[in-house]
């Protein structure tokens, strides 16, 4: 019976037609919307309708940009760039979970959580990752600049250039290769800081120390690194690490706190081997 | 934090089992009060050993307090304006009650030494014998209810201060994880069911 109605509207093609009409979930936005970084910033409310489960958070969001620009209104701006979940540049506190680790089920990055998570009449607060160090530039988009200056105080290894040297002169045993490994997943979008009590960048420092700490190549720099990355790192106003665990939980890549146990081991190395900041 | 932790907590150790001296009779545990302020007599005067295990004590308690005091108003300064929603999702109770937990058992810490040390804020008065005292306390069960809830305090507060200054001294990884965890839960219940079975036993009448 139901097939035979089905089939009737189908072949009718009416505009009345319950398959051509919107079927889609319709959601509740709360959106921060700040002007820029000297505006005080506000929660506003949105309507979305007609969303599939199969797009991205993403791509809702593009629908509403797309309302807010026909209505000649401010579209959100919001980070974003691969949307494959593999350059870090999206980054959203979804109903205050990082990336909606709290919705997804799983480790995410915001543009990789789909809409499938959420139920129709659903609200949805949205907010941008909020710390001292990372100064919000328009509503969701926020200056992660400092991880950058992090990586720049440390996060390297001094190689010469020219001719790739051959890659099996220097032997690393696979469980070092398999950590570092790990710890080289990180993507640097934030949400550790995000997702952090004390807003601190403890994880994505400790992923960056470890990644090269555990190479032949990254030893001669290993003391200096981590003091340096330390010193930048409490220079960009983070917070300190507490070992609460909510930065691990969630990343997009699933750093483990082992890193942080390993970074604090190498600094209170250096500092015994008299290695000091740089400034 | 760490270091300053690790010291509190071998006191908490040798505390609570010395506590247990109470199952051994009056003399037993008056004794043991005794030698605690005689140890190391006649070649060095009474409570010479007490007074540097106190003065031990209170600087590890000063810079636990200021490094927590540091770290706090480090987080407010890193996030000033907080989130309009944030929720949870791996922190535990522990980890998310260490900082008022802390101030709450500081503050436990001083009635504590008014009360059972010297004796002015209990029933007994100071005049009393350590067992005394004791009992006099702990036969109130408004007393005993201030002690049980921060004895639980702390036991969250050494939940996660184990596994956290393991993480600090950079001691820990992903295969000892589990058991630095297991071991801050077991030794947390242990020492603080320690604590609490002397309490509990005045209450009901099995010291007395």
């Amino acid at each position: 019976m139901t097939a035979t109605r089905e089939g009737a509207s189908f072949a009718s093609g009416t505009a009345t037609d319950p398959a051509m009409a919107p079927h889609g979930m319709t959601l509740t936005l709360r959106i921060w919307r700040q002007k820029g970084p000297a505006d005080k910033g506000r929660m506003v409310t949105y309507q979305v309708e007609d969303i599939s489960p199969d797009m991205s958070f993403l791509e809702m969001l593009d629908v509403l940009n797309e309302k807010l620009i026909l209505a000649d209104d401010d579209p959100v701006v919001f980070d974003h760039d691969c949307r494959e979940g593999i350059c870090g540049s999206c980054g959203l506190m979804i109903n205050g979970t990082a990336h909606g680790r709290g919705t997804s089920g799983g480790p995410t990055t915001t543009c990789q959580l789909h809409m499938r998570k959420f139920k129709d009449g659903d609200t949805i607060d949205i907010e941008p990752w909020r710390a001292t160090a990372f100064p919000v530039i328009k509503d969701l988009s926020v200056d992660r600049g400092a991880l950058d200056r992090i990586i720049q105080s440390g996060g390297y290894i001094s190689a010469p250039t020219g001719t790739a040297p051959e890659a099996h002169s220097i032997l690393v045993p696979k469980k070092d290769s398999d950590a570092a490994f790990d710890a080289a997943t990180c993507i640097g979008c934030g949400a550790c800081v995000a997702a952090c009590p004390n807003a601190s960048s403890m994880l994505f420092t400790a992923a960056k120390v470890s990644h090269l700490g555990l190479f032949p190549q990254g030893q001669p720099e290993r003391n200096e690194r981590v003091v340096n990355m330390i010193a930048q790192q409490d220079l960009e106003g983070f917070g300190g690490c507490t070992n609460i665990g909510e930065c691990s939980a969630a990343c997009p890549k699933g750093i483990s706190m082992e890193n942080i146990s390993r970074l604090n081991h190498d600094l209170l190395g250096a500092l015994r081997a008299g290695a000091r900041p740089k400034s | 934090m760490a270091v300053s932790g690790i010291i509190l907590v071998l006191y908490l150790i040798a505390h609570m089992i010395g506590n247990l001296k109470v199952f051994a009779g009056r003399e037993s545990f008056n004794g043991y009060s005794e030698w605690i302020r005689t140890i190391g007599e006649p070649a060095v005067p009474a409570q010479t050993t007490l007074t540097i295990i106190r003065i031990v004590l209170l600087v590890a308690v000063i810079a636990h307090i200021w490094a927590a005091i540091a770290l706090w108003r480090q987080a407010k300064r890193a996030r000033p304006n907080g989130y309009v929603t944030k929720k949870a999702v791996a922190q535990s109770y522990a980890s998310r009650t260490m900082r008022w937990g802390g101030v709450i058992v500081g503050l436990f810490v001083i009635y504590h030494i008014l009360d059972l040390t010297m004796g002015v804020a209990n029933p007994e008065g100071p005049s009393g014998t350590p067992y005394d005292r004791l009992v006099a306390g702990f036969s109130n069960p408004l007393i005993t209810a201030v002690y049980v809830i921060a004895l639980i305090l702390l036991g969250m507060h050494l939940r996660h201060g184990i596994w956290s200054a393991t993480q600090t001294l950079g001691q820990s990884n992903k295969r000892r994880e589990k058991t630095v965890n297991l071991f801050a839960l077991v030794f947390s219940v242990v020492l603080i069911g320690g604590f609490l079975i002397v309490p509990f036993s005045v209450l009901f009448g099995l010291v007395g």
